[in-house]
């Protein structure tokens, strides 16, 4: 308001500066109440044991020809031992959409059941959807003992 | 016993004016015409609505959620609880019929264009509570805690992380962290019986006042050529009774499904197995599991699945948005782009439907 009585333009001025305050407040005090339940949403990042390498079992317990899955801290690893005795591990995550794989001996190759999405045996994704290969585990036989860890 | 009833007629009429409300139910006049079948469909999804507000509520009396509860406390239901079999059975069946119907329901009111100028608001409500529909189905898949709702659970949050930027956020949101656990139990649990109910009966009462306060919609070309001088019946109490005669029949059709196609449990959840053979969705998202398997890796730079889910989101999107973009109807004019659309859909959706299902 434009006006050449210096009273109201004291009173306008005044009236923009509570405005500000006002608004102000008010979206401090919106602010305040939304922060504590957003951050409540967001669930807190649990520390997990860091698992670098898991025992599996005996070697002659792992027939030729077969899948397991074996438990890496929280995630599923594939274990698989080929036809010709070679032993290989891939996270069994499948790069698709995190369903669990599995091994098929039918067509000798990892298969993911959700979305038919297919690996070769060197994890290799070769038909179906899957975008991305499966992560490599390292296979470590030590006498009899079967290990599984990360690929570093 | 007449002189009581009147007593306590005239004793609330005196303080509320229930004679405005009598007189307004009076009034109220539901076309007839060769397309009238399809009114019945709204009312036959909110009767499966307050069937699932009541088992529901039987249901949390016994249902424990969390990882090493759930699974047990719905073994416990059925096996142990006198009718415990029957009140699950019911839940599960009508949750797919309710689906079915509002689906029915959305689809009639979309090729009669009922949705066009006034009745935008009544479709965009009917629309969020189908979606929420969805959400009560995908949330209410997980209670059980089985193996095949683990793995669509994982499926299903993962396409949300998938969406670039807000995705990732989304999916802990949803999961309750990384990974699909008991934290994603507990969340889903509190949306199925908590977050969901509450949002879809205020929708719900939105949907229905405006139904009452703006009356029936009539076909397009009906409107033109009738225009004052339609057959009608009364709402109250001609249609009123038929609606209840319907819903008669529906609840006889869930005890016999119930009974005779008892739903099963399946197997407890375990994390660290293989997704089994044959792992299939619900039916109402069989069609767009099926579309993601037919979509490659790569396309072109975008990931296969990035793709569809955007395009089923620019579907969904343009579909819910519908009495914006047609302005003939709005115009009163037909149009029938909008209805070879719609048969688009409806043939997509069923071809894709039984592709997977045979799958």
């Amino acid at each position: 308001m434009t006006t050449t009585d210096g009273l109201n333009t004291v009173n306008v001025k005044k009236r923009d500066f509570l405005k500000w305050i006002l608004s102000g407040g008010l979206v401090a005090f919106v602010g305040s109440v939304l922060y504590p339940v957003l951050a409540y949403l967001k669930p807190p990042s649990q520390s997990e044991v860091e698992v670098s390498s898991v025992k599996v079992g005996k070697l002659t317990d792992i027939p030729k020809d077969s899948g397991q899955i074996v438990k890496f801290g929280s995630k599923p690893v594939i274990l698989i031992r080929t036809v010709a005795g070679d032993l290989r591990a891939f996270s069994a995550t499948c790069t698709h959409l995190d369903c669990t794989v599995q091994y098929r001996k039918d067509f000798g190759a990892i298969w993911c059941a959700c979305h038919n999405g297919k690996y070769d045996l060197m994890g290799h994704n070769i038909s179906g959807p899957p975008p991305r290969p499966l992560n490599e585990y390292r296979v470590v036989v030590q006498g009899e003992e079967v290990f599984v860890s990360k690929n570093t | 016993m007449k002189t009581y009833f009147k007593t306590f007629y005239h004793w609330i009429d005196e303080r509320v004016q229930l004679e405005d409300l009598v007189q307004f139910l009076g009034k109220k006049y539901v076309p007839i015409h060769r397309h009238s079948i399809w009114y019945y469909f709204g009312g036959v999804s909110l009767f499966l609505f307050i069937i699932q507000v009541v088992t529901g509520i039987l249901l949390l009396l016994y249902y424990k959620s969390g990882e090493e509860l759930a699974f047990e406390s719905i073994q416990f239901i059925m096996s142990k609880v006198q009718f415990g079999w029957l009140i699950r059975s019911i839940h599960s069946w009508t949750a797919n019929l309710f689906i079915l119907t509002a689906m029915i329901h959305m689809f009639s009111v979309y090729f009669e264009k009922s949705y066009r100028k006034p009745r935008e608001i009544t479709w965009l409500t009917g629309m969020l509570m189908f979606f929420l529909a969805l959400g009560f189905g995908f949330s209410g898949y997980l209670l059980p805690w089985n193996e095949l709702a683990f793995f669509a659970t994982k499926v299903g949050t993962d396409i949300a992380g998938v969406v670039p930027v807000f995705g990732k956020p989304i999916m802990v949101f949803l999961r309750g962290g990384q990974e699909v656990t008991g934290a994603t139990l507990s969340r889903f649990f509190g949306f199925h019986v908590a977050v969901l109910p509450g949002i879809f009966t205020v929708l719900l009462g939105i949907h229905l006042v405006l139904i009452q306060r703006q009356g029936m919609s009539e076909p397009l070309a009906r409107e033109e050529a009738l225009a004052g001088r339609e057959k009608t019946m009364p709402f109250f109490p001609n249609f009123l009774l038929r609606d209840l005669l319907l819903w008669l029949i529906v609840l006889n059709l869930l005890a016999i499904l119930a009974v005779f196609f008892p739903w099963e449990l399946g197997k407890k959840a375990d994390a660290f197995a293989s997704a089994p053979a044959g792992i299939k969705p619900e039916w109402y998202f069989l069609f767009m599991f099926q579309t993601l398997k037919y979509i490659p890796g790569k396309l072109w730079i975008l990931d296969g699945e990035i793709f569809g889910i955007l395009l089923f989101s620019a579907g969904g999107l343009l579909w819910t948005l519908v009495p914006f973009w047609d302005r003939k109807s709005n115009r009163g004019e037909q149009n029938k782009v909008i209805t070879y659309v719609g048969l688009f859909v409806i043939f997509y959706i069923i071809v894709l439907t039984i592709l997977g299902w045979t799958a």
